[in-house]
């Protein structure tokens, strides 16, 4: 543990948590839809009739995001990475095949699923959060990142 | 307005992502890597989204017959541990403990003037297309 971690910070966490989740909720009660970005995403890619428009609504909402943060509260979104441009490329290949391969990510099984109690998404969640665990660790271990 | 609830239910997500740290991958890495200053930030956000889901949904479910612009409620309806799923996971996982990004906050940050963001996602959506081809 980190000795001067700042647990005010945890406060923050927990709020933006509570609109992931509230947000999850609307899309659920409006378009009867789990909030899985990797599958809402995906399945654009190869597109059925009729089930395009509130996918693209939705990914157009997430990434007006920073504009509309920057107008309306001036906040800079910060996005720090240590990681050499080789490794953020294959990093993205990964989560793009995997979340396809295993029907989901932290939004749809870690969020929506892990709620449900779906033991689909629980088993996703724990091996994707170990596996991502196991790789943080030992990746700045061998690079000291 | 069936098209502009699933936009303003994007910007809610995006702005939790923000507001939790999430759509920042270093915030992410201190979570994962625990070897480091470790923070159990990402572990807070997750406990309030399910917390507010999981409280939610059933409410949902029980209150509406149906969905406000569909007929029904798409959930997943298989049970089985296949060996897609675990797979699937374990090659996320290790994309994810590289790179400190996972769709959605990739996903936030297109148009938040990062470059590496806009790299992360590029490589994302090929690796998608290769998914997506390769299942059917």
């Amino acid at each position: 543990m980190n000795d001067g971690f700042d647990y005010s910070s945890l406060i923050p966490s927990f709020l933006g948590g509570v609109l992931i989740g509230a947000a999850a909720l609307l899309l659920m009660a409006s378009h009867g839809r789990i909030m899985g970005i990797s599958g809402i995403t995906s399945r654009l890619l190869k597109p059925k009739p009729g089930d395009i428009d509130w996918r693209i609504s939705f990914l157009a909402g997430l990434i007006v995001t920073p504009i509309v943060l920057k107008f309306s509260t001036q906040i800079d979104m910060q996005v720090v990475t240590d990681v050499s441009t080789p490794a953020l490329i294959l990093a993205g290949l990964l989560v793009g095949f995997g979340t396809v391969f295993g029907n989901g990510c932290t939004s749809g099984h870690g969020v929506c699923g892990v709620s449900r109690l779906s033991r689909r998404s629980l088993v996703a969640t724990v091996t994707f959060l170990a596996t991502a665990m196991i790789t943080a660790t030992a990746f700045r271990l061998a690079w000291g990142g | 307005m069936s098209l502009i609830i699933p936009f303003i239910t994007g910007l809610i997500f995006g702005v939790g992502l923000v507001v939790s740290g999430m759509s920042n991958p270093a915030n992410v890495i201190a979570f994962l890597d625990l070897a480091g200053n470790w923070d159990p930030g990402l572990g807070f956000v997750m406990a309030g989204a399910v917390l507010t889901f999981g409280i939610g949904f059933p409410l949902i479910r029980k209150k509406q017959g149906k969905p406000l612009f569909s007929t029904t409620f798409t959930l997943p309806t298989s049970t089985e541990l296949d060996r897609p799923l675990i797979i699937g996971a374990i090659i996320f996982g290790i994309g994810w403990g590289i790179g400190g990004f996972c769709p959605g906050p990739a996903l936030v940050n297109v148009l938040s003037g990062s470059t590496q963001g806009l790299l992360f996602v590029a490589s994302m959506l090929i690796g998608m297309l290769v998914g997506v081809y390769r299942k059917s």
